[in-house]
């Protein structure tokens, strides 16, 4: 079987151009380019509202085969959980999803099917991602999968309604950017730094109408559940999709899942990449190597500060939302509350350097809650294989089913009101792991260093304890 | 969805950078699985004192009484930020809001908003700031922004114009695209095998 030819017009080409260009359809007319789409996942918070209302206008799927489901926002992570869940009319998003998506006749994931996660851990977990598709789901984290070098990004119900209908999307070619982290990382920082530097340094917005390439040694040195971190956190930067080109731990990491071919031989897999001398519209160049762990003091991504810092001056709202003021040390900081989980870190890599920091430690006595929370249940099989459960639980962690949790809060299980949070999720918005929250984002390392000592604390300090 | 060609109305302002959707509607809020029962969770964390009791909170600039009736909100940088749930737009729609002009949005809240005929327009911060409370016309024919002797242009892609101006039905419109997609399809499948799936389940 031929490969596709080498994309449309002559000269170097970056790899967002060669997936544009192989997906763009050519109507004969004018306007936003039609884009086909080879993915569509869904979730129950936002997929019983676009399958309903396309089967309201009579609208059918038009390749149920590629369209997917699962229950991941909504559903209890208590051990032992059904339909039922805490938030208040919860259930019905879960019940309607299902009964929608067997009636649209898609793949769905159930809450106990043993395939049940988030769904950026479990579409690379399947192989329902690949290198060089375009791949959108009703859920902004979506460009996560763009880790895998497919061009993945969030949309919202009305688009996702459109994707599946038409196999299409309309949209406007967004700009190319290139972040380039140079030199290798230190010990102890990672992934979720880098993102959180690159968020910190261009702001929140700073990726807006840019589709961005993230590239150099620091990103080709991380493995693939790292590139997911990163990748993650691209919406966080305002971009459309955040991916890296794929390479041969892509392939092997893909190769015979599920969804995925057995094999990557065909010489069309090599075309992906940023071809030798192809321009972007904006380039960042970070130097990884100067990286310190990082943490979020204030109320958006960008109020992010290396650990051992002192808090910058931001908009008084944020200072007083989050009551720290400026020029406060972070370090020392007193935490209520501990959470790993969420589509940025919890996978299978995340609570093995979690579970290996906590090795034969307590969680301080003045935490109220602390919480892990696979991001598959499958990372939950084999978490519990090497005994991973029972590290956190001795340690004081509560162990839960797979799920998004409490990286936001819908209404139901909740920490205590006020609570000050060290979480290894994606988002720090006022209010959003419950009323009054106060959330500090980090690496799931820096929740350990965090939760042993009870308050913010630099996590290659206890590394450094743990090495001697 | 309503055509969108002219409005006039105060132009509230919420001028915060990074207003994110979490803010917009609260997850808790979004509390039916369909499209509506959302206006009364719209900025439920700012717009309430006492969010269960719904006690209004006066300083929040849309219980302002010159606010009232008001379709038009101002916003700082990367307005919409966050979460990609179209919910934000779809209570903003409920409660009556129509347009929102900011300095800049975020990519999946603005496509949200035109989907759903609420006009997004970007423009410089200082000219966002003047329109604040100020009785305002936006003309999308025309691309303008005038506020008493002061016009402002604004620009706006080709087809997101036709779509809010026309009311547009996007999904019809695309299928009428039909053959051109399954010709694309066709020649796909060939080049790319591996994209098309047999149902399993």
């Amino acid at each position: 079987m031929a490969p596709r030819s080498s994309p449309d017009g002559y000269g170097p080409k970056t790899l967002f151009e060669k997936i544009w260009e192989t997906h763009r359809i050519d109507t004969g007319t004018s306007g936003a380019g039609l884009v086909a789409i080879d993915r569509v996942f869904l979730h129950e918070r936002t997929g019983a509202a676009a399958l309903k209302s396309m089967a309201a206008a009579g609208r059918p799927v038009r390749d149920p085969a590629r369209v997917f489901a699962v229950m991941d926002h909504i559903v209890d992570t208590r051990i032992g959980r059904g339909d039922g869940t805490l938030m208040e009319g919860g259930s019905a998003f879960i019940t309607e999803t299902r009964a929608a998506a067997k009636a649209a006749g898609i793949t769905l994931f159930d809450v106990n099917d043993p395939d049940q996660g988030i769904t950026h851990v479990i579409s690379p977990e399947l192989g329902i991602v690949l290198p060089g598709v375009t791949l959108v789901a009703p859920d902004s984290h979506t460009c996560t999968q763009g880790a895998l070098g497919a061009l993945a990004w969030g949309i919202g119900s009305s688009e996702a309604e459109h994707a599946m209908a038409t196999g299409t999307l309309r949209i406007e070619k967004p700009r190319t950017m290139r972040v380039t982290f140079t030199g290798q990382l230190a010990p102890g920082v990672t992934a979720k730094d880098m993102a959180l530097a690159l968020i910190a340094a261009h702001g929140a917005g700073g990726g807006a109408g840019h589709a961005v390439e993230f590239a150099g040694e620091a990103v080709e040195a991380l493995d693939i559940e790292a590139r997911m971190t990163l990748c993650n956190m691209a919406t966080e930067f305002s971009a459309m999709a955040g991916f890296i080109a794929p390479d041969a731990k892509t392939f092997e990491y893909l190769a015979g899942r599920r969804y995925a071919p057995a094999n990557f031989d065909d010489p069309y897999w090599q075309t992906l990449s940023t071809d030798e001398g192809a321009t972007f519209d904006t380039e960042i160049e970070i130097d990884a190597a100067s990286l310190a762990p990082m943490v979020s003091w204030g109320t958006s991504p960008q109020h992010s500060m290396p650990i051992d810092g002192a808090v910058p001056q931001g908009p008084e709202r944020a200072h007083q939302y989050i009551d720290l003021a400026p020029g406060t040390a972070m370090l020392g900081t007193p935490i209520d509350v501990a959470f790993v989980g969420s589509c940025t870190n919890a996978r299978l890599s995340d609570l093995r350097r979690a579970a290996a920091l906590v090795k034969g430690r307590k969680v301080a006595a003045s935490i109220k809650k602390a919480m892990v929370v696979p991001g598959s249940s499958a990372v939950k099989r084999a978490a519990e294989a090497e005994g991973l459960d029972t590290i956190f639980t001795e340690a004081g962690f509560e162990w839960r089913a797979s799920g998004c949790s409490l990286c936001f809060f819908a209404g139901g299980e909740r920490f205590p009101e006020g609570s000050r949070t060290i979480s290894s999720t994606n988002r720090n918005f006022e209010g959003r792991q419950g009323p009054g929250i106060r959330t500090h984002i980090a690496s799931p390392e820096t929740v350990i260093a965090s939760a042993v000592a009870g308050v913010i604390a630099d996590p290659r300090e206890l590394a450094k304890e743990s090495a001697q | 969805m309503t055509p969108f060609t002219t409005l006039t109305s105060v132009a509230v302002p919420i001028l915060r950078d990074n207003v994110d959707t979490d803010a917009i509607i609260p997850s808790r809020e979004m509390k039916s699985t369909g499209r509506t029962g959302l206006a009364e969770g719209l900025f439920a964390p700012w717009r309430y004192s006492d969010v269960a009791a719904r006690t209004p909170d006066p300083t929040f600039e849309l219980n302002m009484p010159e606010a009232r009736g008001g379709q038009v909100i101002l916003g700082g940088a990367n307005f919409g930020c966050g979460s990609s749930r179209e919910h934000a737009v779809w209570a903003l729609v409920e409660y009556g809001i129509r347009c929102v002009i900011a300095e800049s949005f975020a990519p999946i809240f603005r496509a949200n908003c035109i989907r759903n005929g609420v006009l997004p327009i970007t423009l410089p911060r200082t000219d966002v700031d003047a329109l604040a409370w100020q009785e305002i016309t936006v003309d999308l024919p025309a691309q303008t922004v005038t506020a008493g002797a002061t016009t402002h242009s604004f620009t706006i892609e080709d087809e997101p114009r036709t779509m809010l101006l026309e009311g547009l039905d996007v999904i019809d419109l695309t299928l009428k695209a039909l053959p051109a997609i399954e010709a694309w399809t066709d020649a796909d499948r060939t080049a790319r095998p591996w994209v098309y799936l047999e149902k399993t389940a």
